[in-house]
């Protein structure tokens, strides 16, 4: 901001201190303040089984959605209040990283971690891949009998007219999720074929929602037939019961990772590095695996219950530099193309 | 009581006070005695209350100078003057009993608690409410919140006690009793006193000098005789009392044209040149009638139109004496048994010239 | 007048006493709370609006990026669409629904007001989960649509008019009650029809309300972000807009123009209620004879059938809320369970969020009240400084003006801005506490306001005669005079703090999320059994409130009945 206005804003705010009800809260030792969009029911066991093994740093989580995340960290930037993010989508932090965010860092063990899943352009990677967060689309059984709909197997049989008004997919502009279906599509369509392919797919479309599980917990309650998601949201709601056949389309799923980096002007630099080393141990690794079915170190990949098979197979080549530079100048194109058209019919 | 060697209790010098660009006190100068008790008169709008208020610092004036015993109080805030006031909605605190209303302003003097209770005590006694302290002003009359809240504007024994229409929220019998009240009280612990009201007859019975006021300006500084008597303007004269407007024109200083007829005048103030158009008053009660106007100068018979019977007197309507309005002229009960005042016929009468006062015409 | 006078005569300057010096003061702390919770932040949100991403000027380039991209621009016509329809829809049914309660003999009338204040306890988001529930893809009588989408206007104007229906009526049934029967009688006398009687007296008696009901509606609805979050589907309005640009697109300079277009219509909106206002307090003053109805067992049965109606959804929606909230699995099992209340393991921070709410609802009351009626009184009862007192109580207007969403978003440029050296309130209880006084400031205001000036304006002077610091008779007098109204205020900005989402969803942070927030959440991942639970919560405790301030009332005025009793 302009200097007239820090100005301003100094000068103007004299003698507030006086309205100071409250007091702000002393900080302790060490405590990390880490920003994450891991599920909220997820953390806790993270937290105590980081804590456990390294006795006198404590984590304070900061938790949200992708997309809040993303906006509080971008909004703070000239001012960054967090130590680490920690599990958010790797575009994000791409992005972040642009702006300068984070410092690279070599967690103890990387050499164990897949080297498409962590920053190779920096020789410290900015950011390290924890485990992948994957594309797939989630098919209500129970309503799709009901309206005599075939599973789709394929993106493209998401476009037969058969499907008409009963897919739901998140909105990219708003959604992780959405954009990585995106750009799943335009690397592997080609940037012609997968706008034309979006074209069709939007005659099918229901809505697209804000956020990007929306679609599969939509379509496990039968709101739609078919949400296009990711694949951990639907075999969660299966194993709850929900009627859902979670399916990897072919010829392959868009992803992205979840992620952890360093801001680059923390105080707590020692800390921070103990929980990016962690990270990346085998110990984590499992914990990663319990929900998700593929992580980011070689080999350690177990099947998870109700994830569609195969599914690291069908993981696209995904260039995430590609993603994280085209991704104004393609959710633009987005929103000119299918938001504009959102008068009701 | 108002001697010059005296110095006053309160002097107002030349004080102005604008809200805006309406001017609601024009130039006011006023002395008011120790122990004098003086009312502000005047039709709504006169600026008497305007005055009290300046005099109390609530407005405060926006040029000219109050001293109070002497010291310079143009411009303290209200709580640094000496004054108790009560106001027409007695202002008194609902959710405070009696008592402690009255206790009210000791406490701000950090009297100590038995002393208080006692000089609450005594206040309840000389308002007349003794047994009321325990109550909430909603539970009392009108007339005893008006004492209490008198109570409360004496407790703390201030040089100058301002009433501010004090009693006109009271029905008539309840005020015609207060009146007494509150002049007996007055008297009787000798605090200088302002009041402001717009019913002459409570400024005539209460007041030792009535200050008249029209418009902004004083009219009229005086006893409530020399105000009823002579009455330094025609506003004044027809404010106070009942008067007969006679329009004239004046021929020497002792005598005026009234259409044909010359009528004959004690003195005209000096000042007035002759030829000039003026205004003759007279008050009904003073014109001459049946036997009383016999020999007497300015004499005529006019013929009755109306008659109003006002309980102890009867009014009666005639002819204008030359143009202008007619004439009233009171007749009381005793004398209209001698005389016929019946409506058609004529009455006799004159003008008797001490009480006819001439004033320029104001047209 | 002579105007010689006034310029020889020399100005007398009252002298300023402690008390003035003191309230005066106190009155700068209380505009300055007022310029930090809302004018430097209005104008962050505006240099803001002028800045490309970098932060450096570009004039207009954000808003003429706005108007030339469809996507964007439609919006605004979007929102004023549906704003008009539900405005004009609510305002039909809550006028019948108003005149229903003063103009006819049927029963149970104090029930049906105390129903048509249901929706108040609700956050909006709640009513359009509901309709979700009713209307949806598996809504139980969706049927009842032909066919028609939920998702897009309909939704949105379904929900807007459940919400802002309490908000009308008041405001109709305050305007019906203030006719004079005295002109009922001459129109019968005069031997005017029914009809003919409601066209030329009760009509234009209740103008000024009706058109301030329309404005509020205007306001409310426009502004209203919880409806179209919910079941705004692909229909973008400006309220869900200024959300998707900072959340979805992390675009904040476009937010602050979508921002400034969402305020300019509001602040219009408000402008023209307050000088509506002005005029009907002008007709209050009139000393009018209230009109008390005849029975009239055809049109009296006609008005309870109307009422009973509108009742009977108001409940049903709050019912469905509450059913969904304990259904296992909508809808392909419906037992019960009360795993839906189990928010630890829900997005949207658990039951903290609950507690947090609480928490702020209370700091809210507490501080709030104190500082509304304190400044309240400050403005009323001080003495001089007039041109201060005049621009503080056009300062405590500008809340109202302003939308939920936009005093957020502003607040985030504000106070993170680095050189603020108010920023440690970023992300803290405080600033979430600051940003909800703040937002219902202006309403809060004007009881505090309102109440005062019924006291008799005389207190200040005879309390300054008897030396009596103003601070005194402010502990002793006027605060016990006016506990009724400072209740009343303190229960408004609880149960508003409970609710409120739109001021606080771009402020929350882990620390401290929020109860409302979090029915957002949920709902936004598509939880919305756990997102009605939340709702539910959160209405228990406004009505929980609500509840306690009516004994609270009570008890007082009994206590104190007294002195307000003759």
């Amino acid at each position: 901001m302009n200097a007239g206005f820090s100005k301003f804003l100094k000068s103007a705010t004299f003698g507030v201190a006086a309205l100071g009800l409250f007091a702000a809260t002393p900080a302790k030792a060490v405590d990390l303040t880490v920003y994450t969009a891991v599920e909220a029911d997820e953390l806790a066991g993270f937290k105590k089984a980081f804590e456990s093994d390294n006795p006198g740093i404590t984590i304070n989580w900061i938790r949200d959605s992708t997309g809040i995340v993303t906006s509080k960290l971008m909004a703070e930037k000239d001012n960054p209040q967090a130590d680490v993010v920690w599990g958010l989508a790797a575009t994000s932090l791409m992005l972040l990283g642009n702006e300068g965010y984070f410092q690279g860092y070599a967690p103890k063990g990387l050499d164990k971690i897949e080297k498409k899943f962590y920053d190779t352009v920096n020789s410290a990677p900015q950011w390290v891949g924890q485990r992948a967060w994957i594309a797939s689309v989630c098919y209500n059984t129970v309503e799709g009998k009901k309206n005599n709909l075939p599973i789709p197997t394929d993106w493209k049989d998401l476009t037969k007219p058969v499907y008409k008004g009963h897919v739901i997919m998140p909105n990219p502009n708003s959604s992780g999720t959405g954009f990585l279906d995106v750009s799943s599509w335009i690397q592997m369509m080609g940037e012609d074929d997968a706008w034309k392919y979006m074209d069709a797919l939007h005659e099918n479309i229901s809505r697209y929602t804000h956020s990007g599980s929306a679609p599969c917990k939509l379509a496990a309650r039968g709101e739609t037939p078919i949400g296009v998601s990711f694949a951990y949201r639907g075999a969660k709601s299966k194993s709850e019961g929900a009627p859902l056949e979670v399916v990897a389309p072919s010829p392959g799923v868009g992803w992205d990772l979840e992620a952890f980096a360093i801001v680059h002007n923390t105080k707590k630099l020692d800390a921070a590095k103990k929980l990016a080393d962690w990270s990346v141990s085998e110990k984590a690794m499992e914990m990663y695996n319990e929900s998700y079915a593929v992580v980011s170190m070689v080999g350690k990949s177990k099947p998870v219950e109700n994830f569609p098979a195969g599914i690291e197979g069908k993981m696209i080549q995904n260039d995430f530099a590609w993603a994280a530079k085209n991704r104004i100048r393609i959710l633009d194109e987005w929103r000119k193309r299918y938001d504009s058209k959102s008068d009701p019919k | 009581m108002a001697s010059d060697n005296v110095a006053p209790y309160l002097k107002i010098v030349d004080v102005t006070k604008k809200f805006g660009d309406f001017t609601a006190l024009q130039g006011i100068s006023l002395e008011v005695f120790e122990k004098e008790f003086v009312c502000f008169l005047g039709p709504s709008g006169c600026g008497k209350t305007t005055l009290l208020r300046a005099v109390a610092g609530l407005d405060i004036q926006t040029s000219g100078q109050i001293f109070q015993k002497g010291r310079d109080i143009s411009a303290l805030p209200p709580s640094e003057r000496d004054f108790g006031i009560v106001f027409q909605s007695y202002a008194l605190f609902p959710n405070l009993t009696v008592r402690a209303n009255v206790a009210y302003g000791l406490e701000n003097q950090k009297v100590a608690k038995p002393k208080i209770e006692q000089r609450v005590t005594e206040l309840l006694d000389l308002v007349g409410l003794p047994d009321q302290g325990t109550k909430y002003p909603a539970q009392l009359s009108g007339g005893q919140q008006q004492r209490v809240a008198l109570a409360r504007a004496l407790a703390t024994e201030p040089g100058l006690l301002l009433l501010d229409e004090p009693l006109s929220a009271l029905d008539a019998k309840v005020r015609a009793h207060l009146r007494h009240e509150i002049k007996e009280l007055q008297h009787q612990i000798g605090v200088t006193t302002i009041m402001v009201t717009h019913d002459q007859e409570e400024a005539l019975t209460m007041a030792d000098r009535i200050v008249v006021m029209n418009n902004g300006v004083i009219e009229q500084v005086g006893t409530p005789l020399e105000i009823y008597s002579q009455p330094a303007s025609p506003f004044v004269a027809d404010f106070i009392g009942t008067t007969n407007f006679i329009d004239a024109k004046l021929v020497t200083p002792t005598s005026a044209r009234v259409g044909n007829t010359d009528l004959s005048l004690s003195a005209s103030p000096p000042g007035i040149a002759e030829g000039t158009e003026v205004t003759l008053c007279i008050r009904p009660e003073d014109v001459l009638t049946g036997s009383r106007a016999d020999g007497a100068p300015n004499q005529m018979t006019l013929p009755i139109h109306h008659v109003e019977f006002l309980g102890s007197f009867h009014r009666l309507h005639t002819d204008p004496v030359g143009g202008g309005a007619g004439l009233m002229i009171d007749v009381s009960v005793a004398r209209a048994r001698e005389i016929d005042i019946s409506v058609g016929g004529s009455i006799r009468v004159a003008l008797p010239a001490e009480h006819m006062n001439v004033y320029t015409a104001q047209r | 007048m002579s105007d010689a006078a006034a310029t020889t005569a020399p100005i007398v300057k009252p002298k300023i006493s402690r008390d003035d010096w003191i309230m005066r003061i106190a009155m700068m702390l209380i505009a300055v709370y007022l310029l930090v919770g809302i004018a430097f932040p209005l104008y962050a949100l505006l240099a803001k609006s002028f800045q490309n991403a970098d932060g450096q000027f570009v004039g207009l380039a954000n808003y003429i990026t706005y108007l030339t991209t469809p996507a964007l621009s439609w919006s605004i016509g979007n929102s004023f669409k549906v704003t008009l329809i539900a405005t004009v829809i609510v305002m039909f049914i809550a006028f019948i629904y108003a005149y229903a309660l003063t103009r006819s003999c049927m029963p149970a009338k104090s029930l049906f007001k105390g129903i048509a204040l249901v929706p108040i306890l609700m956050p909006s988001l709640l009513p359009a989960i509901s309709l979700v529930f009713f209307f949806g893809n598996q809504g139980i009588i969706k049927e009842w649509l032909f066919g028609a989408e939920l998702y897009g206007p309909i939704g949105i104007v379904m929900g807007e008019v459940f919400y802002v229906f309490p908000h009308v009526m008041t405001i109709m049934l305050i305007s019906m009650s203030l006719s004079d029967a005295r002109l009922y009688e001459a129109s019968e006398v005069l031997g005017a029809s029914k009809i003919k009687t409601f066209f030329t007296v009760t009509l234009p008696s209740m103008r000024y309300g009706l058109v301030s009901a329309f404005f509020v509606a205007f306001t409310l609805i426009i502004t209203d972000f919880g409806v179209p979050k919910v079941v705004g589907g692909q229909y973008n309005v400006l309220a869900t807009d200024v959300y998707k640009q900072v959340v979805g697109r992390h675009d904040f300079q476009m937010g602050a123009v979508v921002s400034m277009a969402l305020l300019i219509p509001a602040a219009f909106a408000f402008i023209a209620d307050r000088i509506v206002q002005r005029k009907q307090v002008a007709l209050l003053s009139a000393r009018a004879v209230p009109f008390q109805p005849k029975p009239n067992p055809m049109f009296d049965r006609i008005m309870l059938a109307f009422c009973s109606l509108v009742g009977f959804i108001i409940l049903s929606v709050l019912a469905m809320a509450a059913f969904s909230s304990v259904v296992k699995f909508w809808p392909y099992n419906l037992s019960l369970t009360t795993k839906h209340y189990n928010f630890q393991l829900m997005d949207g921070g658990g039951w903290d969020s609950y507690f947090n709410s609480i928490e702020l609802a209370a700091w809210t009351a507490v501080f709030g009240t104190a500082i509304v009626f304190f400044g309240a009184f400050l403005v009323e009862k001080s003495r001089g400084f007039q041109h201060g007192r005049t621009a503080m109580q056009a300062l405590c207007m500008v809340p109202m003006a302003v939308p939920g969403l936009v005093l957020g978003l502003a607040y985030v440029f504000f106070f993170n801005h680095p050189d603020n050296p108010l920023g440690f309130l970023y992300h803290t209880m405080p600033i979430l506490v600051i940003c909800t006084i703040t937002h219902f400031y202006t309403v809060a205001h004007l009881s505090a306001v309102t109440a005062l000036k019924q006291m008799d304006p005389e207190f200040e002077a005879v309390s300054q005669s008897l030396k009596a610091p103003f601070y005194k008779t402010f502990w002793r007098v006027t605060v016990p005079v006016c506990t009724p109204a400072v209740l009343d205020i303190s229960m408004y900005l609880f149960v508003n703090a409970m609710t409120t989402v739109s001021a606080v969803v771009f402020l929350y942070s882990s620390d401290t999320t929020l109860a409302s927030v979090a029915v957002l959440n949920m709902d936004d991942a598509g939880d919305q059994s756990p997102a009605a639970a939340m709702g539910m919560m959160i209405v228990c405790t406004a009505a929980g409130v609500r509840l306690l301030h009516m004994i609270l009332t009570r008890g007082i005025q009994s206590r104190t009945q007294a002195w307000r009793k003759r």
